[in-house]
C-alpha cells in the first residue's frame, strides 16, 4: 500500500495521545498503545528499584569484609534485585511495552483481540508490584529469587509470602498478555499479511507468548505449594516428613528456565527489526530466523535440569539435560549468523538503535557461548553457584535483553511519541553502556572460575581487584542508563517532530502517522509485499 | 437474521477491534482454548507433584483415600456430568434460536447443579473431614500408620479439590452473568460466542473433576 | 590440540594482577581446566569472529547516501546448512567430551577413604572414621582417593573445593557424596556454594593436604581416642537399640551383623541394598521401607538424634560386617 508520506504528517493532529485527556482516560483506557505506555512507566519504576539494590550490592563488594551493610541486609538486596529485575522488569519489558504497542500496528489491526483483558493485565501487574514493594519496604526477603526449600519454607523469617504473592499475582498478567498476543496474531492479521510476511518481531513475540501461557502456570502452583508449606507447615518439601526439597527445584526451574527465553526472545525480535531497518535489507534467512524462535521456545522446556547438575539429581538426568542444553544453543547461533549476514552488502547507518542491536549480537554471542560452559557437565560442577553463572546470565539479560529493549525504545520512540531524540547523546549513551557493561561483568567470569561463590556478602581478599573493577564498571553502566532517561523525557517536549517514517523503514507501523491515531490506520492496510522489501523502495525525500 | 442485521439490532455486539462477528467469535474461542491450556499446565503441575508422592508413599495415600466417601464423590461426578449436558443444551438452544427462556432455563439448571456439587462437597465431605481432624494445618490428627504421608495426601486432596471448587464458583459466577445476558435477549444464532466459550470452560471444570475423582477417591481399590 | 595451546597461553599472561584459574590440586583438575580453556578458546574465537565481522561490515558497507538502497542478497541454503551443522558438531563433541569426564569422575575408586561431612548453618563438621572431628577444616593425605559422604542438619548447603574442581549440594534428610584425590601438598579453600541464609558467605574453610606420614601423625594426635564406630556402639546401647537388635530376642527383630552393603528384602516385595541412605532411613523413619518378615515395632528416633550421631551409628553397623568383628556390648 503506498501512502503519501507528506500528506500523512500534515493531516493528523489527533492521535492516541491527545484524543482524550485526564487521568481517567489513561487509567480506563483499552487502547493497546496507551497500555504499552502504562507498562513503560511501571517497569521503569521497578527497574530503578532493582537497580538501586544492585548499586548497593556493588558498593558492598568493594571491600572483602563488606563495605556498607551486614550480611543479612546484603542477602535481602540480592534477593530483591533478582525478584524485581526478573519478574517486574525483564519479563514484562519488551512484550508488555513494545509488544503491546506494536503487535496490532505491525499486523495491520486496530487493537489486540481482548483490549479490556489487556488493561486488566496491567492492573494485575501493578497489584503484584505493590505486594512486592510492600515486601521491600517492610523488611525485604532473603531467599534469593529462586526461593529454594527448605530455607524459604521453613527457615527464613523474612517476608517470603509477600514476595511469593507478588510474583504469583504478576504471573497472571503474563499469562493474559501471552494469550492476547497469540489470539491477535492468529486472527487479526490484515488482508495479505500471511504468516511468512510477518515481521520477525511478531514471530518472536508469538514464540514468547507460547512460553508465557504454558510455563507461567507451573510457577504459580510452585509458589502456591511453597506458601502452603510455609503457612500450614505441611511437608511437601520438608524431608523430615517425607517431602522432597528437589521437587521444589524441578517445579521452579520448569518455569524459570523457559522464563529466561521469555526475556531474550523478544529482544531477538527487536534486533531483527533494527538490523533490517538500519541495513535497509531483508533479514538474511528469514524463515530460518522465524523457525528458530519456535525451536527455542520448544526446546527451552526440555533443559531445566541444567540448573540442578550438582543438586543430587541422577547422572542420567544430567546427561539428558546437558545434551538438550547444548542443542538449545543451535537456533540462537543460527540467528546470530543470519543477522551478521544481513549486514553484508547492506547500507548501514550508525544510529543509536543500530548500535544497541550490534552490541546485542556480539554480547549475546559471548553470553550464549558461556552458557555452554554451564551446559557442559564437567565444567558446570566447578562453575555452578559461582560468579561465572552470574556473569553468564547478565551478559544475556543485560548485554542482550536490556540492550534490545533500549534499541527498541529508541527505534520506535518517534512512532510512540511523535518526537525525535538527540542523536549524538543517544549514541554516546549506547557506547557508555556497552563499555560499562563489559567492565562490570567480564571480571565476574574470572571471579567465578577462580572460585568465588555467588550470593556472598563478604569474600576472600584475593578477589578484591576483580570486584573493584566490576563496581567501577557498574558505576559507568549506571551513568549510561541515566542519560537516555533524561534525553528521552526531554524529547517528549522539546524534541523535533518526527514524521511518520523517520528511518524510512519497512513495516506497517511506519505507514501510519507518528503518533498513530487511536484506531491505528485510517483504512485497514492491504499487504502485498514480503517483510523488509527494501529493494523495491523508491527514493523519497529525507526525513522531516 | 443476517450478521449485519444482528449487529444493527444489538449495536454493542461487535467490538471495534474486530472486522466481523465471525472473527470475534473465532478469536474468543481460540482465547478460551489457550486459557484452558494454561489451566491444564496449572492442574498438571499439582498432579505431577501428587503423582510423585503417591508413587513414593502408596500405603499412606491408600489410607488417606479410604477416608473419603466414594458415594458422595460418585454422586458429585454424576452431578457435574449432568451439568455439562445442560450447559451444552444451553449453548445449543441459542445456536438454534430457541426462546430465551429455554436458554435461561438450561443455564439455571447448570448453575443449580454446580451449586449442588459445592453443597455436597462443603456439607457432606469437607465438614466431615474437618470434624475428623483430617484437615492439614487445622489440628490434623491421625492415629494410624504413616501419619506424615496421610497428611501429605490430605494436603493434595484439599488443594486439588479446593482449586477445583474455586474454578467451579467462578464458573457459576460467569453463568450468572450469562443468565443476565440471556434475559436481555442478547443471544441468537448469529451471536452466541459468550455461551460457547463459557461452555468450554464449564466442560473443562467437569473434566478436571473426572480426573480427580479416581485419582483421589479410588486409590488402592475399594 | 587447541586446548593445549589455550592452556599454556593464559598461564603465561597470568600472574600479574590475578591468576586465571585456581590451583590445580586434584587428579581431575587439569582435565577440567583443559575443557574449560577449550571452551574459552571457542568462545573467544566466535565472539571475535562475530564482532570482527560486524565491525568490518559496518565500515565497509556504511551508508554513503541517504537514498541508497542495497540490492537483495539471496539466502544461500548451503550456507544456512553449514552454519547449522558446524555448531551442532562442535556441541556434540563438547557434550561427549564433558559427559565422559563427568561420568568418569562420578564414581569414587574402590577402597576410597571415607570422610563424613555435616553442613549446618553456618559451619562444616568433618568426621574421620577413626574419630577425629574437625570444624571448618579438613585434613587429608595426598595421593589417596577420598570419598566425602555428606548431609545437612538443616537447609541445603553445598561443598565446593575450587582447587579440586569438585562441588556437590548437601541436602537435609539424605546423603550425597563426592570424591577427590589431592595431588599437591598444601592448603586450599573450601566454601559453601548454595545460598543458605545469613552467614552463607562465612561458611568457608580450609583443606590441609598432607604427606601420608604427616597425616597419620595428625590423626593420631587428635585427642578423642574413640572411632566413629566405637561412639556408635555406645549410642547403640544408650539409645536402647541393643535391647531389640540382639541375638537374645531369638530372631524377633533383625540382628544387624553383616547387614551393611547386603541385600535386604522389603515387605512390599522389593529387594534393595542396605547402604548409608537405607540405614539412615531405617533409624529415623522406620516403617517407610519395612523389612519382610518382621513386625513394624521400631520407634522413630527422628528428632532425638542428630546427623552426627546417625553417622556414628551407621559406622558401628558397618563395623558389624562379619561375625568376628561383632564385639560384645561394653
Amino acid at each position: 500500500m503506498s501512502v503519501d508520506v507528506a500528506e500523512l504528517s500534515t493531516r493528523s493532529c489527533v492521535h492516541y495521545l491527545n484524543a482524550s485527556y485526564g487521568i481517567k482516560s489513561w487509567l480506563l483506557t483499552t487502547d493497546h498503545k496507551r497500555i504499552g505506555l502504562l507498562y513503560l512507566v511501571s517497569i521503569t519504576f521497578m527497574f530503578l528499584v532493582g537497580a538501586g539494590a544492585a548499586a548497593l550490592m556493588r558498593l558492598q563488594l568493594l571491600e572483602p569484609y563488606g563495605a556498607i551493610v551486614q550480611p543479612e541486609t546484603y542477602n535481602k538486596l540480592f534477593s530483591i534485585h533478582g525478584i524485581i529485575m526478573v519478574f517486574f522488569f525483564l519479563i514484562p519489558s519488551i512484550p508488555a511495552v513494545l509488544g503491546n504497542f506494536l503487535v496490532p500496528l505491525m499486523i495491520g489491526a486496530k487493537d489486540v483481540a481482548f483490549p479490556k483483558l489487556n488493561l486488566l493485565s496491567w492492573y494485575i501487574f501493578v497489584l503484584g508490584s505493590l505486594f512486592t514493594l510492600y515486601c521491600v519496604i517492610f523488611g525485604g526477603v532473603d531467599t534469593g529469587w529462586t526461593f529454594y526449600t527448605p530455607f524459604s519454607s521453613m527457615y527464613s523469617n523474612t517476608h517470603v509470602l509477600a514476595a511469593a504473592l507478588g510474583i504469583f499475582v504478576t504471573g497472571f498478567s503474563s499469562i493474559l498478555t501471552g494469550l492476547n498476543f497469540i489470539v491477535t496474531i492468529h486472527r487479526m492479521r490484515a488482508p495479505g499479511m500471511t504468516w511468512f510476511r510477518l515481521p520477525l518481531f511478531i514471530w518472536s513475540i508469538y514464540a514468547t507468548s507460547i512460553i508465557f501461557v504454558l510455563g507461567t502456570p507451573v510457577l504459580a502452583i510452585t509458589l502456591f505449594l511453597l506458601t502452603l508449606e510455609r503457612v500450614l507447615h505441611v511437608g511437601i518439601f520438608d524431608p523430615a516428613v517425607g517431602g522432597d526439597p528437589l521437587l521444589f527445584q524441578h517445579l521452579f526451574w520448569f518455569y524459570s528456565h523457559p522464563a529466561v527465553y521469555i526475556m531474550v526472545l523478544p529482544a531477538m525480535g527487536v534486533v531483527s527489526e533494527l538490523v533490517a531497518a538500519y541495513s535497509r535489507k531483508r533479514i538474511y534467512g528469514y524463515s530460518f530466523v522465524a523457525f528458530s524462535s519456535l525451536a527455542i521456545a520448544f526446546i527451552s522446556f526440555l533443559v531445566w535440569g541444567h540448573h540442578m547438575f550438582v543438586s543430587g539429581q541422577s547422572i542420567y538426568a544430567g546427561l539428558v539435560f546437558s545434551l538438550m542444553s547444548f542443542l538449545v544453543a543451535i537456533p540462537s547461533a543460527i540467528k546470530v549468523f543470519n543477522w551478521t549476514a544481513t549486514l553484508y552488502k547492506g547500507s548501514i547507518s550508525y544510529d543509536a538503535p543500530m548500535l544497541y542491536a550490534l552490541g546485542f549480537i556480539g554480547l549475546f554471542t559471548m553470553g550464549g557461548l558461556t552458557g555452554l560452559f554451564l551446559a557442559s557437565l564437567a565444567t558446570d560442577v566447578h562453575l555452578n553457584g559461582t560468579y561465572f553463572v552470574v556473569a553468564h546470565f547478565h551478559y544475556i539479560m543485560v548485554g542482550g535483553a536490556v540492550m534490545g529493549f533500549m534499541g527498541g525504545i529508541h527505534f520506535w520512540w518517534p512512532k510512540i511519541t511523535g518526537r525525535l531524540y538527540p542523536d549524538k547523546w543517544a549514541r554516546l549513551a549506547a557506547l557508555i553502556i556497552f563499555a560499562g557493561f563489559n567492565l562490570t561483568f567480564f571480571p565476574q567470569f574470572m571471579l567465578g572460575y577462580l572460585g568465588m561463590p555467588r550470593r556472598y556478602a563478604v569474600y576472600p581478599a584475593q578477589f578484591q581487584v576483580l570486584n573493584v573493577m566490576s563496581t567501577a564498571g557498574a558505576t559507568i553502566l549506571g551513568i549510561g542508563y541515566m542519560i537516555p532517561l533524561i534525553y528521552l523525557l526531554w524529547s517528549m517536549r522539546y524534541g523535533p517532530v518526527a514524521g511518520p517514517n523517520p528511518w524510512r523503514a519497512k513495516g506497517l507501523e511506519w505507514q501510519t502517522p507518528s503518533p498513530p491515531p487511536e484506531e491505528n490506520f485510517e483504512e485497514t492496510p492491504i499487504v502485498t509485499e514480503e517483510a523488509y522489501s527494501y529493494a523495491s523502495v523508491p527514493p523519497e525525500k529525507s526525513r522531516v | 437474521m443476517s450478521e449485519t442485521a444482528a449487529t444493527n439490532a444489538h449495536p454493542g455486539l461487535l467490538e471495534k477491534q474486530f472486522e466481523s462477528l465471525q472473527t470475534q467469535h473465532e478469536a474468543r474461542k481460540l482465547g478460551m482454548w489457550i486459557f484452558l491450556a494454561t489451566e491444564v499446565m496449572f492442574f498438571g503441575g499439582v498432579l505431577t507433584a501428587y503423582t510423585l508422592y503417591r508413587e513414593m508413599y502408596l500405603p499412606g495415600f491408600v489410607q488417606g483415600s479410604h477416608f473419603l466417601e466414594v458415594t458422595w464423590g460418585a454422586v458429585n461426578t454424576g452431578v457435574l456430568i449432568l451439568s455439562s449436558l445442560t450447559m451444552a443444551l444451553a449453548v445449543r438452544s441459542a445456536q438454534v434460536g430457541a426462546r430465551k427462556l429455554v436458554t435461561l432455563g438450561f443455564l439455571g439448571i447448570t448453575m443449580l447443579l454446580g451449586a449442588a456439587f459445592l453443597a455436597i462437597k462443603f456439607i457432606f465431605e469437607w465438614r466431615h473431614d474437618y470434624v475428623e481432624h483430617l484437615v492439614p494445618g487445622i489440628d490434623f490428627t491421625y492415629a494410624g500408620p504413616h501419619p506424615a504421608h496421610v497428611q501429605l495426601f490430605f494436603c493434595f486432596y484439599f488443594f486439588l479439590t479446593g482449586l477445583h471448587a474455586l474454578h467451579l464458583i467462578i464458573g457459576i459466577g460467569i453463568l450468572a452473568v450469562l443468565c443476565l445476558m440471556a434475559w436481555r435477549g442478547r443471544f441468537s444464532p448469529q451471536y452466541y460466542s459468550s455461551l460457547e466459550v463459557a461452555g468450554l470452560y464449564w466442560h473443562f471444570v467437569d473434566i478436571v473433576w473426572i480426573f480427580l475423582f479416581p485419582l483421589l477417591y479410588l486409590i488402592g481399590g475399594r | 590440540m587447541n586446548g593445549m595451546a589455550i592452556c599454556v597461553a593464559p598461564r603465561i599472561i597470568a600472574g600479574v594482577l590475578f591468576p586465571l584459574h585456581p590451583p590445580a590440586a586434584s587428579t581431575i583438575a587439569r582435565d577440567v581446566d583443559d575443557l574449560y580453556f577449550t571452551l574459552t578458546g571457542i568462545t573467544l574465537f566466535f565472539t571475535f569472529l562475530i564482532f570482527g565481522l560486524i565491525f568490518y561490515f559496518m565500515i565497509k558497507y556504511r551508508r554513503r547516501s541517504e537514498n541508497e538502497i542495497p540490492r537483495d542478497v539471496k539466502t544461500s541454503m548451503p550456507l544456512e546448512i553449514t552454519w547449522t551443522l558446524v555448531p551442532t558438531l562442535i556441541s556434540a563433541i563438547l557434550f561427549v567430551w564433558s559427559a565422559r569426564l563427568y561420568v568418569k569422575n562420578s564414581e569414587p575408586p574402590a577402597g576410597s577413604m571415607e570422610i563424613f561431612v555435616i553442613g549446618k548453618q553456618w559451619m562444616w563438621q568433618l568426621q574421620h572414621p577413626e574419630g577425629a572431628r574437625e570444624i571448618d577444616e579438613l585434613h587429608v593425605p595426598v595421593g589417596v582417593p577420598i570419598k566425602l559422604t555428606m548431609t545437612s542438619q538443616d537447609v541445603i548447603h553445598d561443598f565446593y573445593v575450587p582447587a579440586f574442581r569438585i562441588k556437590k549440594d548437601v541436602l537435609p534428610g539424605r546423603y550425597s557424596s563426592i570424591w577427590f584425590e589431592a595431588t599437591k601438598v598444601g592448603e586450599y579453600d573450601f566454601a559453601c556454594a548454595q545460598y543458605c541464609g545469613a552467614e552463607h558467605a562465612a561458611m568457608t574453610g580450609r583443606v590441609y593436604v598432607m604427606k601420608e606420614p604427616d597425616y597419620a601423625k595428625w590423626l593420631a594426635s587428635q585427642s578423642n581416642g574413640k572411632s566413629m564406630a566405637q561412639t556408635g556402639q555406645q549410642l547403640f546401647v544408650s539409645l536402647g537399640c541393643a535391647t531389640c537388635h540382639a541375638e537374645s530376642t531369638g530372631g524377633k527383630y533383625p540382628t544387624l551383623a553383616g547387614v551393611y552393603g547386603h541385600s535386604v528384602k522389603l515387605r512390599d516385595g522389593r529387594t534393595i541394598v542396605a547402604d548409608d541412605a537405607y540405614l539412615r532411613n531405617a533409624i529415623s523413619k522406620p516403617g517407610t521401607e519395612p523389612v519382610a518378615g518382621y513386625a513394624p515395632a521400631m520407634p522413630s528416633f527422628q528428632g532425638q538424634i542428630n546427623e552426627e550421631q546417625l553417622l556414628d551409628l551407621i559406622a558401628y553397623i558397618k563395623s558389624l560386617g562379619t561375625q568376628e568383628s561383632q564385639t560384645a556390648v561394653q
